[in-house]
């Protein structure tokens, strides 16, 4: 290792494992556009083009990109935008509008938000001046002041579109979409969501005003596709500074994913859901694997990696209950068989818990009423059985119903899993008469 | 129109210059001579005085309607500040029929006697904008050319028929009781009409201010206000001075008056606020000021008039006696009988007020109230000295005394004038019976000052009257109901006389008011114009805080024009290109012309409801019959009218309306609230020269409320008999008036329905090829597909044209060389068809990874058990499980499922419950099963 950081840029392992996990995290958390996207060309041309139309020719045009979670939507618009403001012609002809659904939860923050995005006249420093309609009022008078030839076109970007058609009357939308139909300053409304209903939350004369352009992303990658993605997002860029640690991580890399094991694990990965966003996470957890001493991806880390992000999460909180919480659990499973999903109270729990404390009264220990009804609260503590009912105020606690929120394959795998659980405990936790 | 914005924008106070002039008890009304409009962010205040010509807010922010100022009053709560009023009418307002009765171009400045009586004449105080300056011209003489764009010119007057010459009389009573000693004296230089004007016109804002006994600044002011707001209908001081000025000078002056003269004596005027202060100074308090300068002044009056006029000379002796009684009534004697005799009285006249003006500022002062408020005064003192001869000449004069002497104070006071308005507001709140006990002293100091005329104590309701004049006028506004009472009565009696003495002296108003025509008029237009670029601007400034302009910046590279046959006819298949014609709405576009057409034409109001659903034309067609009717209306055919357009998606809140309406009407910006008052308030008040408004009302089911008061007051409007308000309203909803209207709101809205039917395939084929007339960039079938298409699905013609855009854009980028036609041909409007129409759903559940798969499958196996389309997580979980083992596929775990289920949701395959419930959320398929199924089974 010294021979190679003296021969090489200088850099210790260990600078250069952190160079590399810091790299490679920018690159999953960040979502970085590095290249092109990956089988989406023809949608990559379309919206270009639409786009370019309306930087160039000053066409107005609204377009939805609609997709699932984590196809690639935001970075498919986002290479499309950095290749105009790449273009000559394009670049200082533009103006950008972000908006998120999630941030601009009603149409009077999203006003002053553009506003202060397109730094209109009524805006100082970042404060917008003026009431809500004020506000309307003014950005659709600058929008309808504009034409065709002389405005500079602006670019909306609506990220979770659909949750600007639960505004009140969809004003936003109207108003956008009308300025995009109508002879005023071009625009061009691009929409983001995931939902492939979206049209039918329009109201009929938004949806009208609405071009019906629709970008579809599906995510219909293969595995192959998929793979290789995998990989060229792990590999180190050419320009990494140190180059033989790049070019030893890299063909790590290769064989990585030439791995069977690892395969294994993305093909489950890739089964479960074709976003690239939950592959980042699986990719990630492996990277925090590396450390000086393990400079690079194994095979086993990726294992481990996979078994992490496919772990039950109730299972893991299971893993840590008190055995009386364990055998309320097991009680509340066999009441749950004999009554068919009814739901049951802590009367009837505990009833069930002292059958089988008479019966194996030496296995466990004979708690207490009040101790047993403490287990019960923390178990609804942990979510892991919620009342049917919200309203609790008038029944005594004892007798509140009560449903288990866990399927029998839990319990039982948490049984299984139990550190030194009892056998009977087990025993009985497959079957009510043992 | 937006010129007179300022008004709109600042804010206006009015209050009365001085204590009422006297008392009507019976109708419990209040007079006054002269009100002070305060314009907010102006130090100086204008002074609106009886007799001027005043510029009342109307409908059009240009034209505002022009009237002649002949009685101030207030309501019995003393809230309420009335002033009635004689139109003028302006060529324009002459209905489009009607013109040609004329004969002649009219001048632009031109103004016309309205003598229909039918016509209301009162008139809200508060709407008056300015003063304006008339001038009348004999009718054989020709319009002065070199009159200032303010002036306006009477040369005829109008009686809703035909054109008759103006008698000047019309013009005198007022003159008389305004100008009795001093216009008789300044009047002779200026008499030549001709000559009169140019001192007047271009200055008239300018030099009028002078001539008011207020400093010149705010009269500048007021008169930038007049030249602005149109609007207002309150009297502005200023401008019925101007135009009392106007008047007198014509009238008086008929022989000659040289330009020259009229100059001096501008310079008199202007010179007065000087010596009004030095006045002040001598004054030890301010009523005592004020007695002491009215003292002056009416000795002064006084002694002018003997001296002026020798044929009156009996009368004057009389109006010595009790001043302002006697020399008015003489002199409107004289005035009425013996014009020829005033002119030469007034050379005399006016050469000795030059004399009292040059030595006393006392005099000075008088002469410029006189020739503006003093004519008003006379009025007042005949009732006054003579009660038989009718309340109407005290009416008339009582409110110019009142404002004549408060002008008169206040220009002492010059110097004060910061103070005064301090104090003002002082005594505004001071209770009005407190005021009346201060009025009374005065009045009686006066009394004992002016012990020669003992005809006056003989009348209480002039000596209230003298108190108000004294007292300062803003604590008028507050006046008693005991004022107000007055002022009422005072005021019908002012209607009848103003009438009877305007036509009994119409032989020598003519100048005057053709004058005053020109002066009215060319104020209006020139500046009007000038201003109107500038005002717009101005206006905005309130509306956001820094004075934002509303602007998306410019490109900084020119937009490219289109290159080739698509893009071109791209660029005419875009929805926002407005085609030269809408085809296929002839029909309609023929209803919705003739109704408002009819209802231009007759100056009434009336309601339409237009229903269709979305992208039937409905906006687009009403803005077609627009734009006819307003080429119509330019070419003269029918009369001039206003369209206003508000949006329900475009405002935040129905109440938002109001505002809209009114900011694209006068360029207000209030509350909502406010809005409505004003605008119920404009649409309730009559004024003659209202132009027909007509307003579209685009998405009208967004207006709904509660109370639905924002519908019912659109549809009530038009329905008042001075509204002359068009509504248009707009909605999708066939029955929406049935559905969401309480019946009051519906009953108003009438039966005036029309209903746009979506377009059939072959209205839109023509639509396209309409748009695409020049353009052969399609093929016939492709065309004929579309619409067909569209025609089944909805009948937007806004879809079908999204379609064609995008075929085309389909054809440029698949266009390969070699199949040449380079049309868009039906492989690509098919393409764009499938883009569009075709649902997601089975590529969506096909591109969807295995699990996801998996799931739909056990969610639908699920069901099949239950017999129910609906499960709770947990059992699909169980189906789930059992699929992945039959499929070889590991186990997965809740945890997992449940993320494969919420993605299901997120892109709506699923219907999911909210994930708080865990593994007991249930869930439902948004795609029918056969659909799954057959995605499935495709895999």
């Amino acid at each position: 290792m010294s021979k190679r950081k003296s021969r090489d840029s200088h850099m210790t392992v260990g600078q250069c494992v952190s160079q590399a996990q810091k790299i490679l995290r920018q690159r999953f958390c960040h979502q970085e556009v590095s290249t092109s996207p990956v089988g989406l060309e023809c949608q990559h041309k379309h919206l270009l083009e639409l786009l370019r139309r309306t930087a160039v020719h000053g066409e107005s045009n609204s377009v939805l990109i609609v997709g699932p979670r984590g196809t690639g939507k935001t970075m498919l618009l986002n290479y499309v935008l950095k290749e105009l403001q790449e273009e000559k012609d394009v670049k200082s002809n533009i103006m950008l509008v972000h908006l998120n659904g999630l941030l601009q939860t009603d149409d009077r923050i999203a006003l002053k938000e553009i506003t202060r995005q397109l730094n209109l006249e009524n805006v100082v420093g970042d404060k917008v001046f003026g009431s809500f309609a004020e506000n309307l009022a003014f950005l659709l008078e600058a929008l309808k002041k504009g034409d065709r030839s002389s405005s500079r076109p602006v670019i909306f970007v609506l990220d979770e579109f659909d949750l600007f058609a639960h505004h009140k009357n969809q004003t936003l939308l109207y108003n956008l979409l009308d300025v995009s139909q109508s002879a005023q300053a071009p625009v061009s409304v691009v929409g983001l969501t995931c939902r492939l209903d979206v049209l039918e939350l329009l109201e009929k004369r938004v949806k009208s005003r609405f071009s019906h352009r629709q970008i579809h992303l599906l995510g219909s990658l293969s595995f192959s596709q998929y793979l290789e993605t995998a990989a060229s997002q792990l590999s180190l860029p050419p320009d990494f500074p140190d180059a033989k640690f790049a070019n030893e991580w890299n063909t790590s890399v290769k064989k990585l994913c030439e791995d069977k094991s690892v395969e294994g694990v993305l093909r489950k990965h890739f089964e479960g859901s074709k976003d690239f966003r939950s592959l980042h996470t699986l990719l990630l957890l492996a990277l925090s694997r590396v450390t000086v001493s393990n400079p690079v991806i194994r095979p086993g880390n990726l294992l481990e990696a996979g078994r992490c992000s496919s772990a039950d999460s109730k299972a893991n909180i299971l893993h840590g209950v008190s055995i009386l919480e364990l055998c309320l659990i097991i009680a509340m499973k066999h009441l749950n068989d004999i009554y068919e999903g009814e739901p049951f109270n802590f009367q009837m729990v505990h009833n069930e818990f002292k059958k089988f404390i008479s019966r194996k009264s030496h296995s466990i220990h004979n708690f207490e009423k009040p101790v047993v009804i403490k287990a019960f609260e923390h178990l609804q503590q942990l979510e892991l059985i919620r009342p049917v009912e919200a309203s609790s105020a008038k029944i005594q606690k004892d007798y509140q119903l009560m449903k288990l929120v866990l399927d029998h394959t839990q319990v039982m795998e948490a049984v299984q899993r139990y550190p030194q659980c009892p056998t009977d405990v087990r025993q009985w936790a497959s079957s009510a008469f043992a | 129109m937006s010129r007179y914005f300022t008004r709109l924008r600042v804010k206006r106070s009015y209050k009365w210059k001085s204590r009422s002039t006297s008392v009507d008890r019976k109708l419990n009304r209040h007079f006054y001579e002269s009100m002070i409009i305060q314009v907010e962010g102006r130090p100086v205040d204008t002074v609106v005085t009886l007799g001027q010509f005043i510029l009342i807010e109307g409908d059009d922010d240009d034209n505002p309607y022009v009237a002649r100022l002949l009685k101030f009053y207030s309501d019995e709560d003393g809230k309420a500040k009335k002033a009635k009023v004689q139109w003028y009418v302006r060529y324009c307002e002459v209905p489009q029929n009607k013109r040609k009765l004329l004969g002649r171009q009219p001048h632009p400045q031109e103004i016309f006697y309205y003598s229909d009586s039918s016509c209301d004449s009162e008139v809200d105080a508060e709407t008056i904008l300015c003063t304006v300056e008339v001038k009348h011209v004999p009718g054989e003489q020709p319009f002065p050319d070199d009159a200032k764009k303010e002036t306006l010119f009477v040369k005829l007057s109008w009686d809703t028929k035909v054109f008759k010459q103006f008698e000047p009389d019309f013009m005198k009573p007022f003159e008389n009781v305004m100008t009795p000693p001093k216009q008789i004296l300044q009047s002779p230089p200026r008499e030549s009409p001709v000559s009169t004007p140019p001192p007047k016109t271009p200055t008239t804002r300018g030099t009028t201010p002078r001539a008011l006994p207020t400093p010149d600044p705010m009269v500048m002011k007021r008169a930038d206000c007049a030249t602005y707001t149109p609007y207002t209908r309150g009297c502005m001081s200023t401008g019925r001075r101007n135009s009392r000025e106007a008047e007198s000078i014509h009238s008086a002056s008929k022989l000659s008056a040289s330009k020259l003269m009229s100059g001096k004596r501008r310079g008199r005027i202007t010179s007065e606020p000087g010596i009004r202060k030095k006045l002040e100074l001598s004054s030890p308090g301010k009523k005592m000021t004020r007695e002491d300068v009215l003292g002056e002044l009416l000795d002064d009056d006084l002694a002018q008039k003997l001296s002026t006029s020798p044929p009156r000379s009996l009368k004057l002796t009389i109006r010595l006696t009790p001043l302002e009684v006697k020399q008015n009534f003489p002199r409107d004697e004289e005035d009425f009988s013996l014009q020829p005799l005033q002119s030469p009285n007034k050379p005399t006249a006016s050469a000795l007020d030059t004399e009292d003006f040059t030595s006393l500022g006392v005099r000075g002062l008088e002469d410029s109230s006189a020739d503006e408020g003093v004519t008003v005064l006379p009025t007042p003192q005949r009732r006054r000295a003579t009660p038989r001869r009718g309340s109407l000449r005290r009416q008339a004069r009582t409110p110019s005394q009142r404002k004549s002497s408060s002008d008169l104070v206040r220009s002492s006071l010059s110097v004060l004038a910061e103070e005064e308005h301090e104090d003002s507001p002082v005594q505004t709140a001071a209770t009005p019976r407190s005021r009346r006990k201060c009025a009374q002293l005065v009045s009686s100091r006066i009394k004992q000052q002016l012990a020669v005329s003992g005809e006056r104590n003989l009348d209480d309701e002039d000596d209230d009257g003298d108190d108000c004049v004294f007292v300062p006028s803003k604590i008028d506004l507050q006046s008693s109901s005991d004022e107000e009472v007055e002022a009422k009565v005072e005021s019908d009696d002012e209607l009848t006389i103003s009438r009877k003495s305007r036509r009994v002296t119409g032989s020598r108003t003519p100048q005057a008011t053709e004058k005053s025509r020109a002066s009215t008029r060319t104020p209006r237009k020139t500046p009007s114009k000038k201003a109107a670029p500038t005002t717009p601007r101005t206006p905005k400034t309130p509306k956001t805080p820094r004075h934002a302009t509303p602007v998306i910046p410019s490109r900084s590279q020119p937009a490219r024009t289109p290159g080739n046959v698509l893009e071109e006819a791209r660029a005419s298949l875009h929805v926002s290109a407005v085609p030269e014609s809408l085809p296929c709405r002839e029909q309609e576009f023929q209803d919705i012309y003739n109704f408002v057409e009819s209802k231009v034409i007759d100056g009434t109001g009336g309601c339409m409801y237009i229903s269709g659903v979305p992208g039937t034309g409905k906006t687009a067609t009403v803005h077609e019959v627009i734009r006819s009717l307003q080429q119509a209306a330019d070419l003269d055919e029918i009369p001039q009218f206003r369209f206003i357009e508000i949006n329900g998606m475009k405002m935040t809140d129905p109440h938002q309306a109001y505002v809209q309406i009114l900011q694209k009407l006068t360029n207000q910006k209030v509350t909502p609230d406010h809005a409505a008052s004003l605008l119920e308030k404009r649409f309730s008040s009559p004024a003659p020269k209202k132009e027909t408004t007509v307003l579209l009302v685009d998405e009208l089911d967004l207006l709904w409320t509660r109370k639905q008061n924002v519908l019912y007051n659109l549809f009530d409007w038009p329905t008042r008999r001075h509204a002359r308000l068009v509504v248009l309203t707009i909605a999708n909803t066939m029955d929406l008036p049935e559905r969401i209207m309480i019946n009051r709101v519906a009953s108003r809205l009438g039966l005036t329905r029309m209903s746009f039917q979506p377009y059939t395939f072959k209205q839109l084929q023509q639509i396209i090829a309409s748009r695409l007339n020049r353009v052969r960039a399609f093929e016939e079938d492709a065309l004929q597909l579309v619409s067909r298409k569209v025609a089944a699905l909805s009948g937007d013609a806004r879809r079908c044209l999204d379609i064609c855009r995008r075929a085309t854009e389909i054809c440029e980028f698949s266009a390969d060389p070699k199949s040449g036609t380079g049309l868009v041909g039906m492989t690509h409007v098919m393409q764009a068809l499938d883009e569009m129409f075709s649902s997601v759903y089975i590529t969506a559940i096909k591109c969807a990874s295995v699990q996801e798969q998996l799931f739909l499958r056990a969610v639908i196996a699920e069901f099949r058990r239950l017999g129910l389309e609906e499960a709770t997580f947990q059992q699909v979980y169980v189906q789930h499980q059992a699929l992945c083992r039959m499929e070889g596929l590991g186990p997965t775990s809740v945890s997992e499922s449940m993320a494969v289920c919420q993605r299901l949701g997120a892109c709506r395959l699923l219907l999911v419950e909210s994930s708080r419930l865990d593994i007991l959320l249930r869930v439902r398929l948004n795609v029918s099963q056969d659909d799954v199924l057959y995605a499935l089974k495709a895999d």
